[in-house]
């Protein structure tokens, strides 16, 4: 993203270039240069200087947080939600430490984020001084690149330098810390722009032609291909890219947890998701292929269960942005070191068209194995099931709501009963798999789409680490909805309690607070439903009601995720649902 | 035993040329310790490019493992390059100080042993001999054990340093080096072994 640095946004100064800045004005000329409009934020000593000189920018809207996390988790909801950087601000010492999960969180998926913290003043570095930490030091290995900034004059410089690296290449967080001195002292404010000078950065690798035509020829020469769709899909904007290329080379496509959406849950083509949680026919699918395609992902290891077992029968083609990815974990035959979108739009012209029905009909065929016993034919006997409510705020917002997850067994059934059909729709912590993600992606994810129907699904766990942001969806007006999947346990920890742990549940009953209480002390509105007839009239009115609505699920308590494949264990041995008199069957195609 | 010390491990010496700023040894040292990559020596210097520093790293890894932590190395932004020397000839160097227990009675043995490995004297009182020697890796590993026969009162190696032979440069040239990714290096692993070039001097 270059910004223009011509024009600033509505509100804020018309600064001419040359012109005398403190610090702390400079660094919000470059983010205004940058095209900022929002930061998420919370104040303190050493950044108090850079929160004095905000409010010369009304062009950029600060949301305050109540806790610094929250601001880390904002700034990454937004970015997911709109492709470009989002920003968090915080002050030294335990506010820029508050931030260092949401930063790790924004690692893991490779979203591009830059945080801001404020830092004693350069002449007290290193002495211990009041909150001083060594952020820097702290967030090496869950940046992909930090500054320390003691001088004014390499302020401006370093804010487009983190932009260019945050955005680029592989995206990821980028912190920038900065002395409360360089703040406060002055220089010429001189707009960078363009691409900064960084001799050891090389963000955009080109796999050789050559390489394009063997993997084609791979392509071509496979019977049991199939597509395995990472976050890259969505990153690179490549879904209509990769559409192209199945409809031409009849490949089916199985996405990861952040891959959905990238690739139509609604296309025929598509297979779902893979992995611990992914449906039984895609596991399957991928044990038994020939040749794997895989295409923005990295082989996590939720995704392949046991690497010595894993897809024994397939080649596979790798294509990566990030050269590190490489062979890390699945050894690959071939390895396209590229943009995801540059391969697929150079590679589609290449490939034979190709219908490959007998691979097709084979897994339909272990499709309709998985169907009949399909949870959404079954009746819920008045209990309320967490399958069933996800499956219902599909059906009645249509699947175009943007849903943030936070993490847990929720996060399953989301992955499983929402089907995703469009890009960026879904935002989940994938990788670090953060509990208290969901609330304040949500409310950065709002400000990235203000037209979106917002949906938080989150457990009653995860929800009450970040609930304190309550406060802030109240104060700043934002409405989303938030549907607590409430079951009364840290339930995917009591599930591998209950399959692993000989059924011992330690520390995992949890009693929570009334979430509608809670919802109604913040000025908010709460919401209860205990039955399935009483979902849908819920959820419209909580779709109508102005201002951020909680509603309290109350599902059934020991409930689990299905199907589930072992940690370590081979794809294809997967934990499935008992069978009845359980009412419930796993996941499935819907009627 | 580190995950990344395999059968077919071997000993071999990257060289990277790194941005002269705060923290770039730091960042080194913090991906080779997440990664579990195991380093037996670092040796860290100035260059004749004004803000350009050398480091040489002597590591235990296969190819696979080498080329990952090659790829790891170019992701860090003040990494300017990286040269795995496994496919190159090349001279290294390490430069060694032992200080040996050497009393009249053993004193002759001492030095002869010192002359056979063209080692200097660089000190000596009454009851010790300090030994200078400058070799390879090997090298100095053969002499240390050789003195193992006397007592060795302090000892101290100063890494290994290294050059490619001939006329080429260790730093590779801006214009003409794709650092990211070769063209070999796209290619299949599974088939392509690097024929690597040993290391000796």
């Amino acid at each position: 993203m270059t910004a223009n640095p011509a024009a600033p946004l509505p509100g804020n100064p018309r600064t001419a270039p040359g012109a005398l800045l403190t610090g702390a004005e400079i660094i919000w000329e470059a983010l205004a240069a940058e095209g900022v409009d929002v930061v998420f934020g919370y104040p303190g000593g050493a950044i108090m200087p850079a929160y004095d000189a905000m409010l010369k920018y009304p062009g950029i809207r600060h949301v305050l947080v109540r806790h610094e996390q929250g601001a880390a988790h904002m700034a990454d909801g937004y970015a997911r939600a709109s492709g470009r950087v989002g920003v968090a601000i915080a002050t030294s010492g335990p506010g820029a430490t508050n931030l260092v999960t949401g930063i790790a969180t924004a690692m893991m998926d490779s979203v591009p984020v830059v945080f801001i913290t404020g830092q004693v003043s350069s002449t007290l570095l290193g002495t211990d001084g009041f909150q001083e930490t060594d952020v820097t030091g702290v967030t090496l290995p869950i940046t992909k690149h930090n500054y320390l900034v003691t001088d004014v004059a390499d302020i401006a410089s370093t804010i487009r330098e983190a932009f260019f690296l945050a955005s680029s290449g592989r995206p990821g967080p980028v912190l920038v810390d900065i002395c409360k001195d360089a703040q406060q002292a002055t220089a010429p404010w001189h707009p960078p722009h363009g691409t900064p000078r960084l001799p050891g950065y090389r963000p955009e690798p080109h796999a050789p032609d050559e390489m394009l035509e063997r993997a084609a020829r791979m392509i071509d020469q496979a019977e049991r291909p199939v597509i395995l769709a990472g976050y890259g899909i969505i990153k690179a904007g490549a879904g209509e890219l990769l559409r192209a290329f199945v409809e031409k080379t009849g490949v089916p496509v199985a996405s990861t947890l952040l891959g959905l959406g990238g690739f139509a849950a609604s296309h025929p083509m598509s297979l779902g998701m893979m992995g611990m949680h992914g449906e039984a026919w895609v596991n399957n699918a991928i044990q038994e292929a020939d040749l794997l395609i895989a295409l923005g992902m990295r082989f996590d290891d939720r995704v392949t269960g046991r690497l010595a077992t894993y897809a024994p029968r397939a080649r596979k083609i790798h294509v990566e942005v990030d050269r590190s990815e490489i062979n890390k974990l699945v050894k690959v035959d071939i390895a396209l070191i590229d943009d995801v979108a540059r391969v697929l739009s150079a590679i589609t012209p290449r490939v034979q068209a190709k219908t490959r029905e007998p691979w097709l009909a084979r897994i339909a065929g272990m499709k309709g194995d998985s169907a009949v016993r399909d949870i959404q034919g079954l009746p819920d006997e008045g209990r309320l099931y967490a399958a069933h409510v996800l499956h219902d705020l599909w059906r009645i917002t249509e699947g175009k709501a943007l849903v943030v997850t936070d993490v847990g067994q929720h996060q399953m059934w989301e992955a499983q009963y929402y089907k995703h059909d469009y890009a960026r729709k879904l935002i989940t912590s994938g990788g670090l798999g953060t509990m208290g993600f969901a609330l304040p992606a949500a409310i950065g994810a709002r400000f990235a789409q203000p037209g979106d129907d917002v949906w938080v699904v989150a457990g009653d766990g995860g929800f009450q680490m970040t609930a304190c942001e309550l406060s802030t969806a109240a104060q700043e007006g934002i409405k989303v909805n938030i549907a607590i999947i409430n079951n009364g346990y840290l339930g995917m920890v009591r599930q591998w309690q209950q399959f692993f742990y000989g059924g011992r549940y330690s520390s995992t009953p949890m009693r929570s607070p009334d979430f509608v209480k809670l919802a109604e002390a913040h000025g908010l509105t709460g919401l209860r439903v205990t039955q399935r007839s009483e979902v849908e009239a819920t959820v419209r009115l909580a779709q109508a009601t102005p201002g951020t609505v909680v509603i309290d699920f109350r599902v059934e308590q020991e409930d689990s995720v299905y199907p589930m494949v072992p940690s370590g264990a081979d794809l294809a041995e997967m934990i499935r649902r008992p069978p009845p008199p359980s009412p419930l069957v796993e996941t499935a195609e819907d009627p | 035993m580190s995950p990344h010390v395999s059968a077919s491990s071997r000993t071999r010496t990257l060289i990277a040329h790194v941005e002269d700023k705060p923290g770039v040894l730091a960042r080194i040292a913090s991906l080779f310790r997440r990664r579990g990559y195991n380093i037996q020596s670092l040796t860290v210097g100035r260059t004749a490019e004004p803000g350009v520093s050398r480091m040489t790293l002597m590591i235990d890894a296969d190819d696979d493992t080498a080329r990952r932590i090659e790829a790891n190395l170019y992701k860090l932004v003040n990494v300017l390059d990286v040269v795995d020397l496994a496919d190159h000839a090349a001279v290294n160097r390490e430069l060694a100080l032992i200080k040996v227990k050497a009393d009249v009675d053993t004193r002759p043995r001492v030095l002869q042993i010192a002359d056979v490995f063209h080692a200097r004297v660089v000190d000596m009182d009454r009851e010790t001999l300090t030994i200078e020697s400058t070799g390879t890796h090997d090298q100095i590993d053969g002499l240390v054990d050789v003195l193992g026969a006397f007592e060795v009162l302090d000892l101290v190696r100063s890494g290994v340093i290294a050059m490619t032979r001939g006329r080429e440069s260790s730093r590779p040239q801006p214009n003409t080096h794709v650092p990211s990714p070769t063209s070999e290096e796209q290619q299949s692993w599974p088939e392509s072994s690097t024929t690597a070039t040993p290391i000796s001097a």
